[in-house]
């Protein structure tokens, strides 16, 4: 933990509220009653076995999904009143998903500045020159004017992780942004996380990452099922699991690692 | 943080649920605003259609315009003879649109192939989509049509039989360029899965590229198809008897345009069908795909 000794502390304020949300494809249940809260400058790890939940409920807080009950608050504000604008509400969310983030057929400068210009009505030079420092920062500040598919898939995640932040969004999502990468590549796009992290941003992140997920998260939770089986602290979870579901996936995800 | 105070069982989960306040005030509020949009849609659609109305009602030649093309008398006069021609287009648009769907995707196949033995065939491929997309429809029937027979090869041919011909010819070569470009769309991977499980050119093509590639230009097909509908009514200049031509006669009669608003409509409604399949299969797919969601 020391790596993250200088991390902004967490605050009180509740920056997300999931309320008892349930949602379902058709017939299939898929959350059933979720409880999160996520504070100011927190950063919650959502792991769990794939078909657990986690994309859905990342989709529905974007509000790319809409729940069937329950609700959502970001920042004390209901984001699933149907009074709410929701495009707003996205502008506020910054997502990055785990492959096709950038749009191909614009510059990485380009794609960086797309918000800023269009949904905020930044001025052209203004925009450019906040996304020209941003990529600076996240390293490929050469690569401005190149097209997405000249970078690694390290370098895009970045990229990708960029523009969801230049907009300084409440809270970012991430959805497994590493698992479609070489294992070389994943320290890169992981130790901008931490970075961000020490700014303070508030970030909930479904990840296959246990290691990262121990070192960074400030809360871990586990879900089966749909349903949130156990949420505690890394140390907690990790070392010791109150659920026999818990430590039965945790035994399958180590074991299978060494 | 405390661990979730509630013992894990989704079963149980499921059994106690009964729907929250704020989410009936939710679906409330939806239908109230999908209630609105309705009557609004209503009102504006009423409106619209009365302003036409009163528009069209309100100029001078209306009433000889409805006279001569919208006369019920005409109409249901007319109406037997023409739906009987649509008879003989129905009969033509089956036959050519198999004929279409094979030749399209023979061509298609043939420009795609890779191998320099192959050459001629590509470029003879190549050729007729160039040549034939070039030349107008009624260009195609005339050659065909009265250039056949006129060589006196086969004896006697049915115009009908000619007509189809024609038709399969024109169309082949759009269509094949459809198909072509759904084939291109497949991912190359998908190819070389297939080939490295040990299948031919021709089982990876028939099992794996081309189910894919029809599905992914289905809407397009379709158009075209609906083209291929309304197109049918050209057979008329060979002679045939169709809807068209049937009309044609009934208007040399009675010197009235009517039967060609009867043809209009027994075409909308042959082609009605298809275009609503189509609009349903593309937002079918859509709903898939991209994974539903509400954006
Ligand atoms: N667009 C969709 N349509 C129907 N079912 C879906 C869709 N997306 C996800 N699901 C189902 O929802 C469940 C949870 O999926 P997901 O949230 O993607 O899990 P995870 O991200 O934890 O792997 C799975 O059973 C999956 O089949
Ligand atoms: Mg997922």
């Amino acid at each position: 933990m020391d790596l993250l000794a200088t991390a902004a502390a967490t605050s009180d304020h509740p920056m997300l509220e999931v309320r008892d949300v349930r949602m379902s494809f058709d017939d299939n249940v898929v959350l059933k009653g979720v409880d999160l809260t996520v504070h100011e400058h927190e950063v919650v790890s959502l792991i769990g076995a794939s078909g657990s939940g986690k994309s859905t409920l990342l989709r529905c807080i974007n509000l790319l999904e809409q729940i069937d009950d329950g609700q959502i608050l970001l920042d004390g504000v209901d984001i699933t009143d149907p009074r709410a604008d929701s495009d707003k509400v996205r502008a506020q969310i910054g997502v990055v998903f785990q492959h096709y983030n950038l749009f191909p057929h614009m510059t990485v400068l380009d794609n960086v500045t797309l918000a800023s210009r269009k949904v905020l009505r930044m001025g052209k030079a203004e925009a450019a020159e906040r996304g020209r420092a941003m990529l600076e920062r996240i390293g490929v500040g050469d690569k401005c004017d190149v097209y997405p598919d000249q970078l690694s898939g390290g370098q895009q995640q970045r990229v990708a992780i960029a523009r969801a932040i230049v907009t300084n969004p409440k809270i970012l999502l991430l959805d497994e942004i590493t698992s479609a990468l070489d294992p070389i590549l994943v320290g890169e796009v992981l130790d901008l996380v931490i970075d961000l992290k020490r700014e303070g941003a508030t970030i909930i992140m479904a990840t296959h990452e246990m290691s990262f997920a121990k070192h960074i998260s400030d809360a871990v939770v586990f879900l089966e099922q749909g349903v949130i089986c156990e949420k505690g602290t890394p140390e907690q979870i990790f070392e010791h699991p109150q659920h026999p579901e818990t430590e039965n996936f945790l035994k399958r995800v180590l074991d299978w690692m060494n | 943080m405390s661990k979730h105070p509630t013992a894990y069982d989704p079963a149980e989960f499921e059994q106690e649920y009964h729907t929250s306040d704020i989410e009936l005030q939710r679906r409330t509020f939806r239908r109230k605003q999908t209630g609105k949009s309705v009557l609004i849609s209503l009102f504006s659609t009423l409106i619209f259609v009365v302003v036409i109305v009163a528009v069209l009602s309100r100029s001078s030649g209306w009433h000889a315009v409805q006279k001569t093309f919208f006369s019920p008398h005409y109409f249901m006069d007319s109406l037997p003879a023409v739906a009987k021609g649509l008879l003989t287009n129905i009969e033509i648009l089956f036959f050519a649109a198999i004929g279409v769907a094979v030749l399209s995707t023979l061509i298609a196949l043939a420009r795609t192939l890779q191998s320099p033995v192959t050459f001629p065939l590509r470029f003879l491929a190549a050729s007729y989509t160039d040549l034939f997309r070039g030349i107008p429809l009624l260009l195609v029937l005339y050659l065909i049509g009265f250039g056949v027979p006129g060589l006196g090869l086969f004896g006697r041919i049915d115009p009908i039989l000619l007509g189809t011909i024609a038709l399969i010819i024109n169309y082949s070569a759009y269509v094949a360029e459809v198909i072509r470009a759904g084939i291109l769309g497949v991912h190359p991977s998908q190819r070389a899965a297939a080939r490295s499980l040990g299948l031919t050119y021709g089982q990876t093509m028939r099992l794996v590229v081309l189910p894919q590639a029809v599905r992914k230009v289905i809407p397009p097909l379709m158009n075209d198809f609906v083209a291929l509908q309304k197109d049918v009514g050209m057979v008329s200049v060979l002679g045939i008897i169709d809807a068209v031509r049937a009309a044609q006669i009934n208007v040399a009669l009675s010197f009235n345009y009517t039967p060609y608003v009867v043809a209009a409509c027994l075409f909308i409604a042959m082609s009605f069908p298809v275009i609503r399949v189509t609009d349903w299969y593309a937002n079918r797919r859509r709903h898939r795909e991209e994974s539903s969601g509400v954006v």
